[in-house]
């Protein structure tokens, strides 16, 4: 059966456009779908497990997104809810749909489906061997999983049709792929599976798949044979390029996408323009694998304080990475004998802005610029020892000489204290994927109903 | 000599997941695409980026004139010692890097 989606923008939080959005409830989607963060500002939301985004700006948006949900009467899903998808960024979306529900007066079923993984599990499924490595995957113990802040899993369609099956006005979801609430409907309803996963991944960043990429609406039409593509803004145009171009974005491999029970090969897909406006795309393969879950997790990796000064005088621009050299030599010479610390319990790093900040060893042109920026970046086993080497390394930061017979310099602090706590320091720890006997046995459902 | 920056539409890097980072050289025509792609030889990229050749993933895709390089992170985005959370600055690295004559 054709199934229509409507895709407000690339995640919730980074707006669209409100006439773009009308045209589209206009057009009678089947669902609403919207993806609400991924992994790409870091591992901070995933450790701490917080949204990125001001609550503020998620509330507003998805104000309109209920009311749009409302005149549509279809259901309106949003994956990898709050940012980085864990149960409590889950619970904080909910939140936000419960004021929301109360302030516009609806009554709503939502169905909550949680994503994250208790330790116990991942250790378990690692002694069963099924947990499996993607390369580079970082080494895992059971005492590191243990130690993790949270861990996640990907759902995929499966998962959220359940979600579907429930009859919910709205579902939550935790971490799914960019792609699963996109495409589980068109699945469910048996439309072409390789052309309900790439139709999926072509429009999960809404319209950056277009000419006019901000516009954030688009509208995807699913069949038996493929799927067709339009963008809802009037000056926004899907062409083939625009649309095959879509296929590099933040993928490793251009043609294949891996997603639970299986991946989708596009080496074969064919693009069409249909009119100036929308591209038709068919011939995208669908091949069953294993039923496989990608897992996320973050670990506190220590804790930081950092210090910034900036060099001026020509003297110490020109000789910059010769005294940082100096300076971290003296300072993890300072550290050890007043504070007894050795290099396992601490780290300290300065970047030169303006020398090679931004790529490091990778550089390779040397300018002249006409100041340095020196940001000292430590890191110490917790926020009490960082920010004791802080204050330790300070009055170096600010004088510490060049050459042992000239005066002493003082760069510029650009505010006071000159050191700032930042607190913990998360790592992605995890790439790996978790087979699973039944797709839903790493994922649970909760459903209310809410409003007046 | 001329820069790789300076004959094609775009070269844009960007993450693929916390673990690697894919650069796309959008080279705007079939005639840019011809005159870069045998000029952009995979060892001198992947010895730009202090990456593995072998770990280098490669991709011509002259429908879409566009080349593609896919490299693992030497070090995982936002732990300790990473420099651009994002991995976007990469670009600017192979726009500038000298074609072969």
């Amino acid at each position: 059966m054709p199934t229509r989606v409507l895709v407000p923008s690339g995640v919730l939080g980074l707006g669209f456009d409100r006439g773009a959005l009308a045209r589209g409830v206009a057009m009678k989607p089947d669902i609403i779908a919207i993806d609400g963060g991924s992994t790409d500002s870091g591992p901070f939301s995933l450790g701490a497990g917080q949204s990125k985004y001001a609550r503020a700006a998620t509330k507003s948006e998805w104000r309109e997104l209920m009311l749009a949900r409302a005149v549509a009467g279809v259901p309106l899903v949003i994956g990898t809810a709050g940012t980085c998808g864990a149960d409590q960024t889950v619970d904080w979306m909910y939140d936000i749909t419960r004021e929301l529900a109360a302030e516009l007066g609806q009554t709503l079923r939502v169905a909550r489906l949680y994503s994250s993984q208790p330790a116990v599990r991942v250790v378990s499924a690692m002694a069963q061997g099924r947990l499996t490595p993607l390369p580079p995957a970082p080494e895992v113990t059971p005492e590191g999983l243990a130690a993790m802040t949270n861990i996640v899993a990907l759902a995929g369609a499966e998962q959220v049709q359940e979600a579907l099956r429930t009859g919910a006005d709205i579902i939550i979801a935790g971490r799914t792929t960019d792609t699963a609430t996109i495409a589980a409907l068109p699945l469910m309803r048996g439309d072409h599976a390789g052309a309900a996963w790439h139709g999926a991944k072509i429009a999960e960043c809404g319209a950056l798949c277009s000419t006019n990429p901000t516009s954030g609406v688009i509208v995807v039409d699913f069949d038996e044979n493929g799927f067709t593509v339009e963008a809802m803004h009037e000056t926004a145009l899907c062409t083939p390029h625009s649309v095959s171009a879509h296929m590099l974005y933040e993928n490793t491999d251009p043609f294949i996408l891996y997603e639970p029970g299986g991946h989708l090969d596009v080496t074969g897909a064919r693009y069409r323009a249909l009119d100036a406006r929308r591209v038709r795309v068919e011939g995208s393969k669908w091949v069953p694998g294993p039923y496989t879950v990608k897992l996320e997790g973050a670990k506190v990796a220590g804790y930081q304080t950092t210090i910034m000064a900036v060099l001026r005088s020509r003297h110490y621009v020109a000789h910059a990475k010769a005294w940082v050299e100096k300076l971290t030599s003296y300072l993890n010479g300072a550290i050890g004998a007043r504070m007894g610390l050795s290099a396992q319990d601490y780290t300290l790093e300065f970047r030169l802005i303006g020398v090679d900040s931004a790529l490091g060893g990778q550089e390779n042109r040397a300018g002249d610029p006409v100041e340095v920026g020196v940001l000292g970046i430590v890191t110490a086993r917790t926020q009490e020892e960082a920010a004791e080497i802080g204050k330790l390394i300070n009055p170096f930061v600010l004088h510490y000489p060049l050459t042992e017979d000239e005066e002493l310099p003082t760069f510029a602090f650009p505010y006071s204290p000159a050191t700032t706590d930042r607190g913990a320091l998360y790592e992605f720890a995890l790439n790996h994927v978790m087979a699973l006997d039944n797709p839903m046995d790493a994922f649970r459902l909760v459903v209310t109903e809410v409003g007046a | 000599m001329t820069r790789l920056g300076d004959q094609v539409l775009k070269v844009r890097s960007k993450n693929a997941g916390p673990f690697w980072v894919t650069i796309d050289v959008f080279c705007g025509s079939e005639t840019a695409y011809k005159a870069v792609v045998g000029k952009l030889a995979s060892d001198r990229v992947a010895a730009l980026f202090h990456a593995d050749l072998a770990a280098v993933k490669r991709f011509d895709i002259a429908d879409l004139h566009v080349i593609k390089f896919s490299i693992p992170r030497p070090v995982v985005q936002g732990s300790r010692w990473d420099r651009d959370m994002h991995g976007a600055q990469w670009a600017c690295l192979l726009e500038e890097l000298e074609l072969e004559p």
